[in-house]
């Protein structure tokens, strides 16, 4: 049992390093890019900014984090609720963490069709109008494109967290999980982890650069 | 010649099961939903055999189109476009559906486990999930051969493959999926090599084989996310043009070469490192000597891994990267010929002095020995730049890579498979047959190859569909090899297939070989082993007191 557990930790982490470098390529192809329009990428992501008393503030990014922050608190309780026999309270943290993670995705949803109002969208799809981003001008494209991308990716990896949890919750209802086994609780938490630390790179990276 | 194991093919042995892996359940349904290592290395056997006389096919064409210069196919005219699609599906076929998978899917999956004294991998379903995503990336690859035509050639260098026509997208989306594949594998035997050994094994004492094929995986989980990333960018930019790769739209080509290097430089060590694996298991098994250094080539497998990721930039020296880059990575590159040359040096001082007996595995041993010289000194010329401004893009290197992945890597892979296939499949292939296929694979391939150094250095670009009258002696010659390669790969095929219709002859241990997969019985029983077995003596023990247990 012992080293059944340490053997899906071991594949959980080369797992989490695969996932690591699928997004590294993406990062580093940002840093490259933002090196070749440096003033192009800022200019563009002063439109992820919202207006807050008065000052272009990054709100709904700002908020994800916290929200992504706090869900990463309620799944450490709910490992922690596995791992000490507690089955109510082991269901009532997963759950808090879907819900967190669903509200993560429906502000996501709303900064998005901002983005497509707008026609801020990656590639051939761009067609932003105002002064300032003129469409044909290499670079604003680009750093759309890189934005979908990896938040879309991201997004997508909160969507399987979600299914993951919500097998879990299910699970935990029906009580598979106590101290001796709780091997799937403590994986889909690490993978939970990952998720969110992704999130807290992708942040300032889009959101706060200057 | 005495064969290995002399005094009645069985004394020693217990008597054979008569339950085994093969034959312990029947029907489609036992071998398609299998979690049992053995039968998932067997359906990738059969799978990457396939691609491997698929693509052996496009190399026949490739190579019948070049014997004149009028290219000629039968009589009708081969237009450069369907050339550029002959070679592309010959290099996509080879390097992604069958060098890369080949010996870590078949050989290995069949064989580190046993070696480790394990009932399994670490993640069986894992590893059957592995051979599902292989077969559907081969036929997503072959429906994009079938349904377009990919010309972009393996590489897919943009801005060629974002403005082409043909099936491009959907090509790259099956070597993603291969990607996966591949990822699943090596993920799987990391967690194996660590958790599943033997009692009493420590890293020490494992097979040289599993060294190389851990070393092996780490770079297939390092390396291949990044592959997956770019081709899944190249995909976008195809699509939706998003300004990454493609110049007229804001985007830079070179950063794809960058990180398509950056995976597919260390894929050649994916590629390689299996190849020597299995070469140091054969060595010390058919000169009857304990292997000399065992640690030197444990380290230099794990070395090789790691240089692999810091030489990207010499497939770039003319593609417009910095001079100061230029000069690091060439330097770098020399890095790779220090472990490479300890491997070599150790597997000669292993067989100096040895009680060497020339049967078919080793004399595919030594061919391999013998073209990997030639292979790792010409590359020397290519990572030094003065010499490889002249030689980039040109045969020299079409053959240096041959001399590698084909007469490297596919020679140990086939010497491997003779060596495994009477615990594979409980039968001996033709001793006869086998030795004779093995010079003749010697003979056609170098008669193909060496013929294409001289070719290249004289200036014959790679990738052309005619060339210079003044070529075609080479070319001819060259073209007359593959037959013979094809003529041997044909024997092969034919004695190891009829070597399956005869009853099951193989003894436990064959060869004489000291590590744990020659304790079971042939073929093994479904769980491996009858008792878990316990380590009693370091690997290629052959001091007289082991010889005699």
């Amino acid at each position: 049992m012992e080293q059944q557990f340490d053997t899906s930790k071991l594949g959980m982490w080369l797992f989490i390093v695969t996932e690591i470098l699928l997004f590294g390529g993406l990062f580093v192809g940002f840093g490259l890019m933002q090196n070749r329009y440096p003033r192009e990428f800022i200019e563009a992501h002063e439109h992820l900014k919202q207006e807050l008393f008065g000052r272009p503030f990054p709100l709904y990014g700002a908020i994800n984090t916290i929200v992504l922050l706090v869900s990463s608190w309620t799944m450490v309780m709910g490992v922690n609720a596995a791992q000490t026999d507690q089955k109510k309270k082991t269901v009532r943290y997963l759950v808090l963490t879907i819900l967190l993670a669903c509200v993560f995705l429906v502000i996501k949803y709303v900064e998005y069709s901002h983005k497509f109002a707008d026609h801020l969208l990656p590639g051939m799809f761009y067609g932003h109008q105002a002064e300032d981003l003129i469409k044909g001008t290499h670079g604003y494209a680009t750093f759309f494109a890189f934005y979908f991308m990896m938040t879309g990716l991201h997004g997508i990896h909160v969507l399987v967290g979600i299914g993951l949890l919500s097998w879990l919750a299910m699970r935990a209802r029906r009580g598979d999980f106590t101290s001796e086994y709780y091997t799937p609780v403590d994986l889909v938490g690490l993978y939970w982890h990952v998720v969110d630390m992704i999130w807290i790179y992708l942040f300032p990276l889009y959101y706060l650069i200057s | 010649m005495e064969p290995a194991v002399t005094s009645g093919a069985r004394i020693g042995d217990r008597p054979r099961p008569k339950k085994n892996y093969l034959n312990e359940t029947k029907g489609f349904k036992s071998w398609a939903l299998t979690v049992d290592h053995k039968r998932i290395g067997i359906m990738y056997l059969v799978g990457t055999l396939f691609a491997f006389l698929l693509g052996g096919i496009f190399a026949l064409l490739v190579r019948l189109t070049l014997l004149t210069p009028a290219h000629k196919l039968f009589g009708l005219q081969v237009t450069a476009e369907t050339y550029n699609r002959f070679f592309t599906l010959h290099g996509a076929i080879m390097v992604f559906l069958f060098i890369i998978p080949s010996i870590p899917g078949s050989l290995t999956n069949f064989v580190l486990p046993l070696m480790l004294g394990a009932k399994d991998v670490a993640f069986p379903r894992l590893n059957l999930a592995s051979l599902y995503l292989w077969i559907v990336g081969a036929i997503m690859a072959i429906t994009s051969m079938i349904v377009g035509a990919v010309d972009t050639g393996w590489t897919f260098y943009t801005p060629y493959s974002t403005t082409t026509s043909g099936t491009v997208t959907l090509m790259t989306a099956a070597v993603f999926v291969l990607g996966f594949s591949s990822i699943f594998t090596g993920l799987n035997f990391i967690a194996t090599v660590h958790k599943l050994r033997a009692p009493g094994m420590g890293w020490f004492d494992m097979p040289l084989f599993v060294w190389g094929m851990y070393s092996t995986a780490v770079i297939q989980v390092l390396a291949t996310p990044v592959l997956g990333i770019t081709l899944v960018l190249l995909m976008l930019e195809r699509v939706f043009q998003i300004g990454i790769f493609d110049s007229r739209i804001g985007g830079d080509p070179v950063l794809f070469q960058h990180f398509f290097w950056f995976y597919s430089h260390p894929a050649v060590y994916i590629m390689i490192l299996p190849g020597m694996a299995i070469i140091s298991e054969l060595i010390p098994t058919f000169s009857r000597k304990t292997i000399f250094g065992y640690r030197a080539i444990a380290y230099a497998s794990v070395s090789l891994a790691l240089v692999s990721f810091i030489v990207w930039g010499h497939h770039m020296f003319v593609a417009g990267q910095s001079q100061l880059a230029t000069v690091v990575f060439s330097a770098l590159t020399f890095l790779v010929a220090i472990p490479s040359g300890v491997k070599v040096f150790n597997w000669l001082t292993t067989m100096y002095q040895g009680n060497i007996s020339l049967e078919t595995p080793m004399l595919y041993a030594i061919s391999f020995l013998m073209l990997f010289a030639i292979g790792g000194l010409t590359g020397i010329f290519l990572g030094t730049l003065s010499t490889d401004v002249h030689l980039t893009d040109t045969y020299f290197v079409v053959a240096h890579f041959h001399y590698v992945m084909m007469g490297s890597t596919v020679t140990a892979f086939i010497g491997g498979l003779h060596y495994w296939w009477p615990k594979m499949t409980g039968r001996m292939p033709s001793e006869k047959w086998g030795r004779i296929a093995a010079v003749l694979w010697f003979i056609g391939f170098n008669a193909t190859f060496l013929p294409q150094f001289i070719l290249g250095s004289r200036g014959m670009p790679r990738r052309y569909y005619n060339y210079l009258d003044q070529f075609q002696p080479l070319h001819a010659f060259s073209t007359v090899g593959s037959w013979i390669i094809g003529l041997s790969l044909f024997m092969t095929a034919a004695y190891l297939l009829a070597s399956l219709r005869k009853p099951a002859d193989a003894p436990d241990n064959p060869w004489g070989g000291t590590t744990m997969e020659w304790q079971t019985s042939s073929p093994p029983i479904t769980h491996n082993f009858e008792d878990q077995p316990v380590l009693e003596h370091e690997p290629y023990d052959y001091r007289p007191k082991a010889v005699a247990h």
